[in-house]
């Protein structure tokens, strides 16, 4: 009786010495809290998963320590629905007083929270939403991904230049597809192409029979196509279904019809496509292939644009923090950002210190085989592409 | 030539829709169940070829039938568990008791077989196009109206002519009567229950080529099975599969000829048919 109170005493003190030290430990090196919000459920999922699994991979390998500071990731699901964003990223910075919040799978996620980010002098990480007015919509907003002006502009020109004289559209019927579309025609039309047919499909009907067929009566020498990432495929083999392969129609896009997450499904229909977008598994550089290696190993697929995005922006909080020496404050840290570049899994990579928004390299891809799987590879570099949507104002 | 080839189109549209949607019509109309979560069945059907083809490597056509068993089994089991003891609730219980299922179903596969599109592997001799006198036919879309053509026919059969078929009329019409004669009826409900499942099984595993198969699939294509039953009225098949045809060509020539209005086309065929005719194209006028 005795023996036992003794040790559940000894074991009481033991416990109250460690959280003794445990809150000693914390006070020492204070935590900048990251929250990540992206969609974890629904539709656009794949886009969180790619995103969180890129942070994750991250951290392992460059430490959760910068300039003295432990960084702790905070991941919420808004499922890409914009109330749910505003209101997870009110409480988190409210609540949780999380420094930056980073993440925003869809454009109308990462609007939502731009006011909250302005209010709070909370920096504003943009990973994956792509049109090009986000960072127009705070001072407190950068982004790591791209721009759909940013690759269609590039595929329009390419084009024209290489051959294509008429083409026909098929685009999504909402706001990404639309830009999309507006960026290639304006460039398309200017380099002296011709637009045959235009043919926009509702989002939700996948079967593309009807609208294919119409692309094939209209006799172009390419069919330019957006559609969502997840749709890619399904259009894809509806496309060699028609026959449209064999009557010597090519695909163009920007690259999201071709995303690696979903190339390999495709099936050889898709050989051939040419697209040009920010990133491909295949990018030829030692950096992208250890990238590459390591998520693959942590997680069994190979990464997307969706990921590089994910791992160019935790990079970015981690650069800004050694700039600042540890310093949270939303405006340092932002200043900090401004004009930043570094290296990426997709090549050079940099800051813009007027739009805050990314310049990068759009590559020229044609989908071919390469040890049995099928990969982008790349032919053409544009060089330092700012968001077209911009520049022109 | 390329009405024709719009009408082809259509016509694999419609059967498919109608091999999707008339296992709904049956629980519908012949059981007066509202079974909202009929496309976790197809989606579930759709999953099991694409596991059998693309990480068995089992061929496409033994992956059928199999999807169409375990669909139906997974009918059948939650026919005995679940559904049971919702026959006699109101119609209201039955949508939201349904809807919870859909959203468990999303959320279930969206678990375990990741939230992107998923492809099913066909032979190469379902792919591309054949050429039947000038006129481009896709060869898969040829398979679905062969097969869907079949099962129409097959089903007539069993409804109208076979034993089983009489029993099921007979329960519906009056459960009381039936079960003094004799009829299991608990028995023929559970087993048609089933097959309907069995069959949106089947047809989702067809039309995943066609439709692609993501955890969304129930919440998509419940407009679509439900606009079938609706238009056609569901107290016999020949309802559903002309309303299948109809809206299907309806929906690909609206798509192929005013591109714009699009998506539009299939509501608005719906509305006018149904102001023309209440309770559907061979609804009975007492339908319950």
């Amino acid at each position: 009786m005795f023996n036992r109170t003794r040790t559940m005493l000894q074991g009481i003190a033991g416990m109250a010495l460690m959280a003794a030290s445990a809150v000693t430990a914390a006070q020492a090196q204070e935590t900048v809290k990251i929250g990540l919000i992206v969609p974890m459920t629904g539709g656009q999922a794949s886009t969180g998963q790619q995103i969180n699994n890129a942070i994750k991979l991250y951290m392992q390998k460059n430490g959760d320590t910068v300039a003295g500071k432990k960084i702790e990731v905070i991941l919420k699901d808004d499922a890409a629905l914009p109330d749910n964003t505003k209101r997870i990223a009110q409480e988190l910075i409210v609540n949780d007083k999380v420094n930056v919040i980073a993440g925003f799978g869809v454009t109308p996620a990462a609007l939502a929270a731009a006011p909250l980010a302005t209010q709070a002098k909370v920096p504003e990480i943009v990973m994956a939403a792509g049109t090009s007015i986000i960072t127009e919509r705070s001072p407190y907003i950068v982004r790591t991904s791209f721009t759909l002006a940013q690759s269609s502009t590039i595929i329009g020109d390419w084009a024209a230049k290489n051959g294509i004289k008429k083409v026909a559209t098929l685009t999504s019927d909402y706001a990404p597809g639309n830009d999309a579309l507006q960026f290639f025609k304006e460039h398309f039309v200017a380099g002296g192409g011709q637009v045959v047919e235009e043919v926009k499909v509702p989002l939700a009907n996948p079967d593309f029979a009807p609208f294919l067929q119409r692309m094939k009566d209209s006799k172009p020498d390419a069919v330019f196509v957006f559609v969502p990432a997840g749709q890619g495929g399904n259009f894809m083999k509806q496309y060699a279904e028609r026959g449209l392969d064999k009557s010597g129609i090519k695909v163009i896009g920007p690259g999201d019809v071709t995303d690696d997450d979903l190339l390999n499904g495709m099936g050889d229909a898709v050989l051939g496509t040419v697209t040009a977008h920010i990133y491909s598994a295949a990018h030829p550089s030692a950096m992208n292939k250890s990238f590459v290696a390591d998520y693959k190993k942590a997680y069994g697929t190979r990464p997307g644009f969706m990921a590089v995005g994910g791992w160019d922006g935790i990079h970015l909080v981690y650069e800004a923090l050694k700039k600042t020496g540890g310093k949270v404050d939303g405006d340092a840290l932002i200043a900090a950002m401004k004009g930043m570049s570094w290296e990426s899994p997709r090549g050079p990579i940099s800051i813009d210190p007027d739009t805050r928004d990314i310049v990068q390299n759009v590559y020229i891809r044609e989908v071919k085989k390469v040890d049995g799987e099928l990969y982008n590879v790349e032919f053409a570099t544009f060089d330092a592409v700012k968001d077209p949507g911009k520049t022109k104002k | 030539m390329t009405l024709l080839t719009i009408l082809f189109d259509g016509v694999a549209y419609g059967m498919l829709l109608f091999v999707l949607a008339c296992g709904l019509a049956v629980t519908m109309g012949l059981m007066n169940f509202v079974n909202l979560a009929h496309g976790a069945f197809a989606m579930a059907g759709g999953y099991v070829c694409a596991i059998l083809v693309n990480r068995s490597g089992l061929p496409f056509f033994a992956a059928l039938p199999i999807a169409f068993l375990v669909s139906a089994a997974l009918g059948a089991l939650l026919e005995r568990t679940l559904y049971r003891h919702l026959y006699a609730r109101s119609h209201l219980d039955q949508v939201l008791f349904t809807i919870g299922l859909v959203f468990m179903s999303v959320t279930a596969c969206d678990y375990f077989m990741g939230s992107s599109q998923t492809f099913i592997h066909l032979p190469d001799y379902l792919q591309g196009q054949i050429d039947i006198f000038g006129l481009g036919v896709g060869r898969y879309r040829l398979m679905i109206i062969v097969i869907c053509g079949l099962l129409t026919v097959a089903l007539q059969l069993i409804l109208s002519k076979t034993r089983f078929g009489s029993r099921l009329r007979a329960a519906v019409d009056d459960p009381r009567a039936a079960s003094g004669l004799g009829i299991n009826v608990p028995q023929v409900f559970a087993l048609t229950f089933a097959f309907g499942c069995g069959l949106a099984g089947f047809g989702g595993a067809l039309g995943a080529e066609i439709l692609g198969l993501d955890p969304y699939f129930p919440l998509k294509f419940m407009i679509y099975f439900l606009i079938v039953v609706t238009v056609g009225g569901s107290s016999s098949i020949t309802g559903p599969f002309l309303a299948s045809l109809l809206l299907g060509i309806g929906d690909v020539a609206g798509k192929y000829y005013v591109p714009k209005l699009g998506a539009f086309v299939i509501y608005t065929m719906m509305i006018v048919i149904l102001i023309w005719r209440p309770n559907g194209l061979f609804g009975r006028a007492n339908a319950r």
